[in-house]
């Protein structure tokens, strides 16, 4: 039996065996010197890993007395999240290398953080969900304050330090509530306990306790404080990972728990989703406005898009994951091209982060100025660019699931949103004179930042065949 | 009332009351000693509920480890504990508060809490029966069985703490002179020592 349950978790044991041997290889092996190497490695695994996991067989198998299951859910978020993880990381490279803080602990936390990622998505037990929750939470707080002599990064450290353990408190309290009902932590067994009734007023509390903890880890509001600060103060490359590989792992372990424990109430939560993507989504929008800082301005950004996401969750029906799906695999290839983007803005050697400095930009760099001009509209949403496509299949989900409020206030605040996209247009493209950005861009960020321009225009075509994985994802979760 | 209600009571008012001098006490070290006294009162409660293994670990673990660090820690740490405290008054109305939001939080335990109908049997199916297996052997089974998955992430979250803790605080430091002691074994007398010839009323 153990054999079966190891090699149903093969691409977890062989990245938590390649961590550890990354973590002797870099101790023992030259310190920091190894580092560069690590960072291709790393990529390189999370990349295999993503391949493989793709192309293993469509089929649902539970492991580890039912606390792993690998289903099509599963492996549609793990490959997301390696994907992304893997080209940030590498994006990232040269700016850190460039700043000096080149530790090879760094793709090694990666590592570990990203296999907390796919044990979370796996999770179908409250205790499994809260460990893979913590795995890639400790990961996460250390790399956010791992340019220890940057006052900022520090702060930022401890700030999501802190707030991350109060959620975790959160999260275990709404986890005891349930079990205290439930008598069990496995999901399968949740659902049998509530049955078809009504659900009671304790087990409510937990349901309420445990979204709350999780809205901390997608930046929900009104759980979205420690966001702007973190983004601004951890180094751009830690940024740039927090915006992406995360999102879609706790955004898919919200779903799996949602649909797999609490599947038979979808009203309960439904609302309670509902009420975290309103809030999201118009806070994200209106907050964004007054931001001077780009890094700060992707915070609110990402706030908005996760309320957008959970639109398509609150309908609680097969097509709201599927859109879901959709909508965050398009947020990560859109947020990878912008972070691509913002890792080069630098003055005199030195990172940039004010909007005020890309007056102009497109003058100077007509064909960088253009891919960001691309990607500031689909993230906006404004046809015909990929991005709109994602709003659109969150929308007809809530629509389909007769919540037509919930697409209309979706349509309204994605109107409030388009103003700051556009003002960054506006100043790429008719701002004032400044003092310019330097034109220099490593290679692989120049060329990322085009790919996921390129993928906003041509994906319109049919979505790459996402659309097939998402609906066979989708339908594995809600049966 | 036996032997054992007699024991129940002495050791629960001794956990209570060493908890409220633990936090009222002027002097640190006296806290942590008062700590030490809950600790174990705490253990024999666990003695009471035939949980040896808890109770032993927890003398271990907790009074023999944690409690000695936490007194190493207040007395090489010159905190100012009359300070810190002396900042808390504002907040007491807010820590009262949430006080009693959490009071009435336990009292849905006892008053409107339901569970589900299979919940108690659920609750017992994954515990072995203590009749037949010792408790420790019981935790055993339970550990590293039923709940290996577990154990092994929760190996890999204390590496990580442990790998954060190192990056976030590890110095190198440029110049530092290090005790190598291969090369100091390995050292030549011929080598490391001249011996010279001085002359009276010269120098060297």
């Amino acid at each position: 039996m153990i054999f079966a349950d190891l090699s149903t978790a093969l691409p977890e044991i062989l990245l938590a065996a390649y961590a550890l041997l990354a973590l002797m290889f870099g101790a023992f092996g030259g310190k920091d010197r190894t580092a560069p190497t690590l960072f291709w490695a790393t990529a390189g695994l999370f990349l295999i890993l993503a391949i493989w996991i793709a192309a293993s067989p469509a089929e649902t198998r539970t492991a580890f007395n039912g606390m792993f299951v690998n289903d099509a859910f599963a492996r549609f978020a793990k490959v997301l999240v390696l994907v992304a993880a893997a080209f940030v990381l590498l994006m990232g490279q040269s700016f850190i290398s460039r700043h000096g803080f080149m530790r090879f602990e760094y793709p090694v936390l990666i590592a570990l953080a990203v296999l907390g990622m796919m044990l979370m998505v796996s999770a179908s037990d409250l205790i499994a969900l809260y460990m893979g929750l913590e795995l890639q939470s400790l990961a996460l707080y250390v790399i956010a304050a791992m340019r220890r002599d940057s006052l900022r990064s520090t702060e930022a450290g401890l700030k999501y330090f802190i707030l991350g353990a109060l959620a975790s408190g959160l999260l275990l309290y709404g986890a005891s509530l349930t079990y205290g009902f439930a008598g069990t932590t496995s999901f399968a067994g949740i659902t049998e306990a509530i049955g078809e009734g009504d659900i009671p007023l304790g087990l409510l509390f937990g349901l309420v306790f445990l979204l709350a903890g999780l809205a901390f880890k997608i930046s929900a509001v009104p759980f979205h404080m420690w966001t702007p600060d973190v983004y601004e103060g951890a180094p751009t490359p830690v940024t740039a990972f927090f915006a992406t590989a995360p999102k879609v792992a706790a955004m898919a372990l919200l779903a799996r728990l949602v649909h797999d424990a609490f599947g038979n109430v979808t009203g309960d939560w439904g609302q309670i989703v509902a009420f975290l993507a309103v809030a999201s989504m118009f806070l994200g929008s209106v907050a964004a406005i007054g931001q001077r800082d780009i890094k700060r301005l992707m915070a609110y950004s990402s706030i908005a898009h996760m309320g957008y996401a959970l639109v398509g969750l609150s309908a609680g029906t097969a097509e709201g994951v599927q859109a879901m799906l959709i909508y965050m695999a398009i947020y990560v290839t859109m947020n990878i091209g912008v972070f691509a983007f913002i890792l080069s803005m630098s003055r005199d050697g030195r990172p940039v982060t004010e909007i005020d400095s890309l007056n102009l930009y497109a003058r100077r760099e007509p064909g960088r100025g253009l891919a960001l001009m691309v990607l500031m509209i689909s993230l906006a949403g404004v046809p015909p660019f990929l991005g709109f496509w994602a709003k659109y299949a969150v929308l007809v989900a809530a629509v389909q699931a007769g919540m037509v409020w919930l697409a209309i206030a979706a349509v309204i605040a994605s109107v409030i949103g388009l103003y700051y996209y556009l003002r960054i247009v506006y100043l790429m493209y008719f701002g004032q004179d400044r003092a310019p950005l330097d034109s220099a861009m490593p290679m692989l960020q120049s060329g990322l930042l085009m790919v996921s321009a390129a993928i906003m225009v041509l994906g319109v075509v049919n979505l790459f065949g996402v659309e097939g994985f998402a609906a066979l994802a989708a339908d594995s979760l809600v049966r | 009332m036996g032997v054992a209600e007699y024991a129940f009571y002495a050791f629960a008012i001794t956990v209570v009351t060493a908890g409220l001098l633990v936090v009222v006490s002027r002097n640190p070290v006296h806290s942590v000693l008062w700590l030490i006294l809950a600790f174990l009162s705490t253990a024999g409660l666990f003695v009471l509920l035939a949980a040896e293994f808890v109770a032993m670990l927890l003398i271990i673990v907790y009074v023999g480890a944690i409690a000695v660090l936490f007194l190493f820690v207040v007395m090489m740490l010159d905190v100012d504990f009359a300070g810190l405290k002396a900042g808390m008054a504002p907040y007491v109305p807010i820590a009262g508060l949430i006080g009693v939001v959490l009071l009435m939080q336990l009292g849905l335990a006892y008053g409107a809490w339901t569970t589900a109908e299979g919940a108690p049997a659920l609750r017992q199916a994954v515990m072995p029966d203590l009749d037949e297996v010792h408790n420790t052997k019981a935790l055993g089974l339970l550990l590293y069985d039923q709940y290996f998955y577990l154990f092994q992430i929760a190996g890999l979250i204390l590496l990580v703490a442990m790998i954060g803790a190192i990056v976030l605080t590890l110095r190198q430091r440029e110049g530092v002179k290090r005790q190598d002691v291969l090369a100091q074994m390995s050292r030549d007398p011929a080598k490391a020592m001249e011996l010279k010839d001085v002359k009276p009323g010269q120098g060297l």
